[in-house]
This record gives C-alpha cells, sequence and structure tokens, in this order.
C-alpha cells in the first residue's frame, strides 16, 4: 500500500522540487526488490536445504550451501525413479499440446472461416464448456476409462487435449485477425483442397497463435496432477507432480531427500523459463487479453 | 466471401474432432456423473438406484459444509491480497521511469508456472514445525522463543494454504493487469493532464474505472479457478480437523480414498452448483456496479 501513495509524489514532478521524486522513487526500487525477494527466497532456501544432512536441517536456519546433495539425491533416487518420471510427463505434455494445437487451430479455423448454419450456436457451445469446473466428470470419467481398460494407460491423459475450448476461442481470435480470406480464395482458385489450404497456407500465419496456445497448454498439462493420480497405479508409468507427491508421504523425515526431489521438478522450469520468460509473459498477456 | 466458393459444409468437418472428443471425454462423464449420484456405487458391485438419498445425506452433511466454508475461507484470504498486490504492480511497472521492468515481471510471474504439488510440498517443508525455515528464521533473529506449531492451528494453516495460492497466482493477475494498463490510450491521460489532474486522481479516477472490464475478467476466472483448490492444498494436508479440506479435496477422499463413488457423484454435482452460484453472483454484482 505504500507503493500506491508514492505514486501521488512522484506524478507532478515536472513543477515541484527534486527531493520528493527521488525519495519517493527509492521506494518504490525498495518495494519492487522487497517483493521479488519474497517471490525468489522460497526458491533459494530450497536450493541450499537440499544440499545439507537431515541433522543440520533440524538444527539450524541454513543459509549457505553445504555438501550433502548428492547423498540427499541417491537416497531419493533409491525408490523414487525421478528421471522416468520426468521423462513421462515429458512424453504425456509433449504429444497432449501437438493434439490440443493442431484440433484447437482446425476448428478455430473452421469457426472463422466457414459460414455453416449452426456456426453462432456452435461457438457459443464452445464457450459454454469453458464454464463448467473440470472435476464435474471425474467421477464418470474413471469410470468410462474402466470400461475402456484404459485405465493405467496414456490414453485418457492424452486424447481429451483434442477438446480445448479456450484454446478453440484463441485461434478463432488469431484466425479472424491474421487469416485474410483472399489467401483461402485463391488457394481455392488454384484447385487446392480445404484440408491443403489448411495445412500449407493457414497454418503458417497462424505460428504466432499456435506457440502462444502450446505454452499454455504444455505448462498445464506439465502441472496437471488430479488426472494421473486416478488414472495411473504403476510407479513407472507415474508423472513428475504425482511422484513428487509420493515423496513427501515416503519421506516423511527424510527432508533432505524431499528438497532434493522438489529442486529436480523445479529446475527444468527455471531453465525453460529463464531461456523463454519474454515469449512466456507476452503469451500469457496476449491470452488473456483476448480472453 | 464469396458464397460460390465458401465450402461451408467443410466447416463442420473442422470443428468435428472437439465436439467428438468432448461429447466422449467431456459430456459421457458428466452425464454418467450425474447417473451415479442417484444410485449407490461402491466400485465393486453395480450401482444401485438409491433415488435423491445422496444428495439428502450431501445437505445434511456438516463436512460438505466445512469443506465449502473452508473453500471460501481460503480463497477470500487469497484473492484480496492478490488483486490488490497485482494491481499496485502492475500500475508500478507500467510507469517509464522503472528499469529493470521485464527482469521484475519476469521474477513476479515465475511462481506461477511451478507445479502447484511442488509449492505444496517446498512450503509445508518451509513451515515445518520442527524442521522448517520460517521457525528457524524466526527463532534466530529472536522473534519468538519457541518454534510455532503452524499446522497444528485452523487459521495458521488455512492462512499458509491461502498464502501459498497468492503468492503463486499474483503475478498472473499483475501480467493480465499490465496488459489491461497498456490497452489504455495515452490521449485518455493526456486528457486527464490537461484538466489538471495529479497524478493520484491519474490513477484512481482514470486507470481504476478504466481497468474495471480486467478486474471483472480476473474476478470470475478466480471464482471458477479458486473454488475448485486441489493440488497444493492437498500437499499441505487436511489441517487440525479437517479445516483446511477443500471441496475438491472432500470429493476425491469420498470417491477415490473411500471408494464411495456415488456419494462422490453428489458431491461433484454440489460443487458444480456452488460455483455456478458463486459465479453468478459475481457477475450479476459487477453488472449491477455497472449500470
Amino acid at each position: 500500500m505504500e507503493s500506491s501513495s508514492t505514486i501521488t509524489n512522484k506524478a507532478p514532478e515536472e513543477n515541484r522540487g527534486k527531493a520528493g521524486p527521488l525519495i519517493a522513487r527509492l521506494l518504490i526500487y525498495l518495494f519492487l526488490i522487497g517483493s521479488a525477494a519474497i517471490c525468489l527466497i522460497p526458491f533459494y532456501s530450497m536450493f541450499i536445504t537440499a544440499t545439507h544432512t537431515n541433522s543440520s536441517i533440524a538444527r539450524q536456519l541454513l543459509l549457505i550451501p553445504g555438501d550433502q546433495l548428492l547423498n540427499n539425491y541417491h537416497r531419493l533416487i533409491e525408490t523414487v525413479p525421478i528421471w522416468r518420471g520426468f521423462a513421462n510427463t515429458t512424453l504425456i505434455s509433449v504429444v497432449s499440446t501437438a493434439l490440443a494445437v493442431y484440433f484447437s487451430a482446425l476448428a478455430g479455423y473452421g469457426f472463422s472461416k466457414y459460414r455453416f448454419s449452426l456456426n453462432n450456436v456452435l461457438f457459443a457451445i464452445v464457450l459454454g464448456t469453458m464454464m463448467i469446473p473440470g472435476q464435474l466428470g471425474i467421477i464418470g470419467f474413471y469410470r468410462l476409462i474402466d470400461s475402456f481398460g484404459w485405465l493405467n494407460t496414456y490414453w485418457p491423459l492424452i486424447l481429451p487435449s483434442i477438446h480445448n475450448a479456450f484454446g478453440v476461442f484463441l485461434m478463432k481470435q488469431f484466425a479472424d485477425s491474421s487469416v485474410p480470406s483472399e489467401i483461402i480464395e485463391s488457394g481455392r482458385i488454384d484447385g487446392s483442397g480445404e484440408l491443403y489450404i489448411f495445412h500449407r497456407l493457414v497454418l503458417p500465419l497462424m505460428m504466432p497463435g499456435l506457440a502462444t496456445l502450446a505454452i499454455f497448454t504444455f505448462i498445464g498439462k506439465w502441472n496437471d496432477f488430479l488426472n494421473p493420480l486416478i488414472i495411473l497405479f504403476d510407479n513407472e508409468l507415474q508423472t513428475l507432480p504425482v511422484m513428487i507427491a509420493g515423496v513427501k508421504s515416503q519421506f516423511t523425515a527424510d527432508f533432505g531427500a524431499q528438497y532434493v526431489g522438489i529442486v529436480i521438478s523445479i529446475i527444468p522450469i527455471l531453465i525453460v523459463f529463464s531461456v523463454m520468460s519474454k515469449r512466456i509473459i507476452s503469451s500469457v498477456a496476449a491470452g488473456a487479453v483476448k480472453g | 466471401m464469396n458464397s460460390k466458393l465458401t465450402k461451408y459444409y467443410f466447416g463442420y468437418i473442422f470443428i468435428a474432432p472437439f465436439f467428438i472428443s468432448f461429447a466422449i471425454f467431456g459430456l459421457v462423464p458428466i452425464l454418467y456423473t450425474l447417473y451415479l449420484s442417484f444410485t449407490n456405487w461402491d466400485a465393486f458391485n453395480d450401482p444401485v438406484y438409491n433415488g435423491v438419498g445422496n444428495y439428502t445425506r450431501l445437505l445434511h452433511d456438516t463436512a460438505f459444509y466445512q469443506s465449502i466454508g473452508n473453500t471460501l475461507i481460503i480463497w477470500i484470504f487469497s484473492i484480496v491480497p492478490q488483486l490488490l498486490i497485482a494491481v499496485t504492480l502492475a500500475i508500478i511497472l507500467n510507469e517509464k521511469f522503472i528499469r529493470g521492468k521485464h527482469f521484475f515481471r519476469a521474477v513476479y510471474y515465475f511462481p506461477n508456472i511451478i507445479t502447484p504439488v511442488t509449492l505444496g510440498v517446498l512450503f509445508s517443508l518451509i513451515f515445518d514445525w520442527q524442521t522448517g525455515s520460517i521457525n528457524k528464521l524466526l527463532t534466530t533473529i529472536g522473534l519468538v522463543e519457541d518454534p510455532i506449531n503452524w499446522f497444528n492451528n485452523p487459521w495458521w494453516s488455512r492462512l499458509i494454504v491461502a498464502a501459498v495460492i497468492c503468492w503463486q497466482n499474483f503475478g498472473f493477475n499483475m501480467i493480465v493487469f499490465i496488459a489491461g494498463l497498456q490497452s489504455i490510450p495515452d490521449e485518455v491521460y493526456e486528457a486527464s493532464q490537461v484538466d489538471g489532474a495529479s497524478g493520484w486522481q491519474k490513477t484512481l479516477y482514470v486507470t481504476i474505472p478504466l481497468l474495471r472490464p480486467v478486474f471483472i475478467f480476473t474476478l470470475i476466472t478466480s471464482v471458477i479457478g479458486g473454488l475448485q483448490l486441489f493440488d497444493s492444498p492437498y500437499m499441505i494436508g487436511n489441517g487440525p480437523n479437517n479445516t483446511t479440506r477443500t471441496m475438491i479435496m472432500y470429493l476425491y477422499e469420498t470417491a477415490f480414498k473411500n471408494f464411495n463413488f456415488s456419494y462422490g457423484a453428489a458431491i461433484a454435482y454440489g460443487v458444480f452448483v456452488i460455483v455456478m452460484c458463486f459465479t453468478a453472483v459475481t457477475i450479476w454484482l459487477t453488472r449491477k456496479r455497472e449500470q
């Protein structure tokens, strides 16, 4: 709250002295840096704690790195196939994202460029499905997957990505604004089929939209917890979030190993984010503005 | 579009995958869950018709009411500071003189893409009674003499769960608010400057009212998302006397831990009705104020 009052002092800088704005700016920066510290300190604490023995974790506040990282890591690896979980989650997320992006683009383009009679009604239904809480059908979903014989497989985690209402909405917006109808017309005059036009002419134009949607879908799938938790039982097939949850219950008193598990699940996200943060943030902003 | 060249029926083919997938993996499970909610089913024998028995039980289930209360308390304690911090930071980061904007934006947004399960485990470790960093810090600087048993106290537990959710999501809302701020045309500010508005007045009478639609968007999405809290509270645990058990946690425990699928289905519909009511109230409140 102090920050909003400091904005007051800052604005009339053109007509007032320099001392006021200077202090105000200092306070604003302090507020920004303080908030950044609150965001980062838990991660710092996590890295530091992961490198100490359980007895020193229990004994004192740890501020500098120790040398027990590998020991903690080996204890974790002995019982939890965490890299296997990592590979499983990557596989599920990549395939789901590819499906979601392709079929959302297909449907978004269909809604955007084809004037079929039920267009508006069906698009309203697509938007309506976004309002349904995700867990409403979870028990029926479990039972249905059981009757397909698909429990403990990846199909129920991957295939539903084909219907992504937010994706269809986003892709329709992109097709509306960045796919000119003239291009489709010229493709038809050249005698190209509709699917050929979509694959060769339209998809390249929608690339920025596809990238935005891919980022959203990938993060969502990577973090998915409830679905793999109920669908998969086999430890070898399990995803990273469920394994991390398992680490908490299996290593109740082994804090070092728990911290290493968390570090392993956060590091890849940290690396990807530090390389792509501009792209990810602008995607989030674009998605939110369109939404 | 030239009607002769518009192959409108192709639109149906393009949107078909969405609707087929939604029908199988979305609609059928939802309707099947509805059917199960009128039966008695323990997953081992066949479902037996039970009329509205599950719903009668739900209406008298204090555990369910408690989980509604818990969810609302956690939601309110997380959404209010979350939006305040987000809008404050967005306004500051939208000022021209701030340096390192991208760095701050990236740092504030980072917690949002971390797996919620991982954050739940991380914070349950950090706030651990005997070994957590928070208690070590508080005792080291002498703020408290004995470590505080956070998760033994209902209100501390709820506040910590709310804080984790606030901490994870304020960055996302900040990005949305920044996108909203950037869509406010400069002319509006110039006009208010001509009218002699101070910086504080600009924020209060120009920026905030123009951010209304963005505020409504974040509020509605956070009602739908916030009432379905599961991942990170589930990792932190049920709290003393189940005081941090959310609605979805209760649903999960009933169906997938106690294998009472039919009662779980009734809870799922109870949650659905509550989410819809709160969404409707939010929309109604924001509409009413607009007139």
